[in-house]
């Protein structure tokens, strides 16, 4: 039998079929749309978040780590890390003058200050103190003006540099080079602006300003905490780098070989791997949900199958009599229970990507129809729709021809 | 020689209980024969024809059906050759009640992989044959008992088989549609099919060209009957 003209007729018989019990089927595939709802939904969801949030994560340089005293992702003691020493002045010098692999080093202090220009002022504007590598390590470019330069840096002068949110709000459509404002006490030129970097869950990340390290020293003490971030342009290279930078800092500060480091070596894949491991802890809950729906869902096929079977044994009987086999019974029965659960599937889909669609514009995102989402709510409904329709199929393709015939 | 039957005997076990159904049938039918199986109830005539009609195998005994041994085939082989060499007309019809005439008549061609386009005109054309074209899209329920037996007994004739076995076939029609359903298979007849017919009616029967008396699972009386 030509393959293609068996199938098409299963899958008119199926759907005349299910036509005409309209409600049965309906409420028969209900658990499957429930389902795959359910899973689509948030696969939806995560699918968008994780290309928002790996879209910002990619901000932070894979290639950049971060000397710090608390590591990003705390497991276990906090009071532990809470006792540590600052990272210091000097340890900044250390990594400068050891750390080799490194191809770009800048120290990072930070404070909210209040910022001022004529008639405006903001309050706990983000500070950073740095040097002009920061370009480099935090991949930030200037959109007008420029960047701070080595003499900035050495000359500790007071210039600084604005993010797009902060220009926005002290300027709003003046033109902000060459003018002076004031941060916390004193005034600075501002010399460039920065590139707008966009939102990081309703986070500004173009709220700051970028001013000389020396000169945020001077003006708000040398005794504060410090991070330094260290880029190599060489990727391969960068547990290598880790490495040198453990053992310039574990020499600089005296640590005994039998002693844990008291510093913190920080990088971005520390934040992806919590977030993926976040989201694949909602991920398993979700399939659980899903899974456990899909199942009822499967029972209430395999009843409806088994109720079917009986009541249309006559139509076996006479599909048996006039030389339908095993196989051609057995196939309109299974997919006769495929098609009535992939349209359960079909819906849950559309539902689904609604679903999603509507818990990421909550959160200002917006979601895409990804084929993988259409691959799996198709693939669920279909297994179940085997696993479920097997038994009842293969019962009908055993049954007898005479008895069958005979059956009232 | 279309059908030959040797020694064949069906033994039914009903529990406890071993019911000798058929004993030791011989039995030969040639092609183009008019052949009425008669006998009471619990004659062995239903039995007898399940296993003519491949719905059944033997419990001992030869069946040679169109020079093939069918006495020990599997359930497959048996559809197969349900398929194609034998066309069944029911008491009760037996049609599917959703799909409409058409779809009734050509469902055999289904099982045997005949394109979509080639069944549609070769259904037409018995549907012709039985005087139903016109009503091709209707459904059994939208037909009267006459028609739907015409409709069966279209969907009987479409593989042309090699035998049409009818099986009370007037059973549940008035005597006056009965007539012309009784007119049709001996057309058919005439047309060079042949065909076996089970009745317990005695004026069917005798609108048969032989006529075979069954009686506790033994034939008593084969006869030709001059029509």
């Amino acid at each position: 039998m030509h393959a293609f003209t068996r199938f098409s007729e299963y899958i008119l018989m199926a759907w005349q079929a299910l036509v005409s019990h309209k409600l049965r089927s309906f409420l028969t595939t209900l658990g499957i749309l429930i389902g795959v709802t359910t899973i689509i939904t948030i696969w939806t969801t995560i699918e968008g978040l994780n290309q928002y949030v790996f879209g910002q994560l990619s901000n932070i340089g894979a290639s950049t780590v971060y000397v710090q005293k608390y590591p990003w992702v705390i497991k276990g003691d906090f009071w532990k890390y809470r006792n540590r020493k600052n990272i210091t002045y000097k340890e900044y010098q250390a990594l400068v003058q050891y750390c080799t692999i490194a191809d770009h080093i800048s120290p990072e202090v930070f404070a909210p200050k209040k910022v001022s220009y004529k008639d405006r002022k903001f309050d706990n504007i983000f500070v950073i103190g740095t040097n002009e590598e920061y370009s480099f390590t935090a991949n930030v470019a200037p959109e007008i003006g420029r960047f701070l330069t080595e003499l900035d840096v050495r000359n500790k002068r007071y210039v600084c540099v604005l993010g797009r949110e902060v220009t926005d709000q002290l300027f709003e459509k003046e033109n902000p080079l060459g003018k002076r404002i004031r941060i916390g006490d004193k005034k600075y030129t501002v010399i460039g602006v920065l590139e707008k970097k966009g939102n990081f869950f309703g986070q500004s990340m173009d709220n700051f300003i970028v001013v000389p390290f020396g000169t945020f020293r001077r003006v708000y003490g040398g005794h504060r905490g410090m991070r330094v971030a260290l880029l190599t342009n060489k990727p391969e290279r960068l547990e290598e780098m880790k490495d040198q930078i453990r053992g310039i800092l574990r020499r600089v500060r005296k640590i005994s070989p039998a002693e844990e480091d008291d510093f913190a070596i920080n990088q971005q894949d520390m934040l992806t791997s919590l977030y993926k491991s976040l989201t694949s802890t909602l991920f398993a809950i979700v399939f659980v949900i899903g899974g456990i729906s899909l199942l009822v869902g499967g029972i209430g096929i395999m009843n409806i199958m088994l109720v079917s079977v009986a009541e249309r044994t006559r139509e076996i009987g006479i599909r048996k009599a006039i030389g339908a086999n095993r196989k051609n019974i057995l196939s309109q029965f299974l997919l006769e229970a495929i098609v009535i659960s992939s349209i359960g599937g079909v819906i849950g889909i559309v539902l689904g990507y609604f679903g999603g669609s509507a818990i990421l514009s909550q959160m200002d995102l917006t979601s895409g129809v990804s084929v993988t989402s259409i691959l799996i709510g198709f693939g669920f409904s279909t297994t179940v729709g085997v696993l479920a329709g097997f038994y009842p199929a293969y019962k009908a393709a055993g049954l007898s021809p005479i008895e069958s015939l005979r059956y009232e | 020689m279309l059908i030959r039957i040797e020694n064949l005997t069906k033994i039914y076990q009903l529990g406890k209980v071993q019911v000798r159904a058929l004993n030791s049938i011989n039995l030969t039918i040639e092609k183009n024969e008019y052949v009425a199986i008669m006998g009471p109830s619990g004659s062995g005539k239903s039995t007898l024809m399940n296993i003519i009609g491949c719905l059944d195998v033997p419990t001992e005994g030869r069946y040679i059906l169109n020079d093939r041994d069918v006495s020990n085939l599997t359930d497959d082989e048996l559809a197969q050759i349900r398929n194609k060499e034998i066309g069944f007309v029911f008491q009760t019809f037996n049609l599917l009640p959703r799909a409409n005439a058409l779809h009734n008549v050509e469902l055999p061609l289904i099982y045997n992989g005949t394109p979509r386009a080639i069944r549609r005109q070769m259904a037409l054309e018995v549907l012709e044959k039985v005087g139903l074209a016109e009503r091709a899209s209707h459904r059994p329920s939208e037909l009267s008992g006459g028609q739907r037996q015409r409709v069966a007994i279209a969907r009987a004739l479409i593989n042309n088989p090699s035998l049409i076995l009818a099986d009370e076939p007037t059973g549940n029609l008035d005597s006056k549609t009965g007539e012309e359903i009784m007119q049709i298979i001996r057309d058919l007849n005439d047309a060079g099919n042949t065909i076996i017919l089970v009745t317990h009616e005695e004026h069917i029967a005798q609108r048969c060209k032989r006529i075979i008396r069954l009686l506790d699972g033994e034939i008593i009386k084969d006869e030709l009957n001059d029509i």
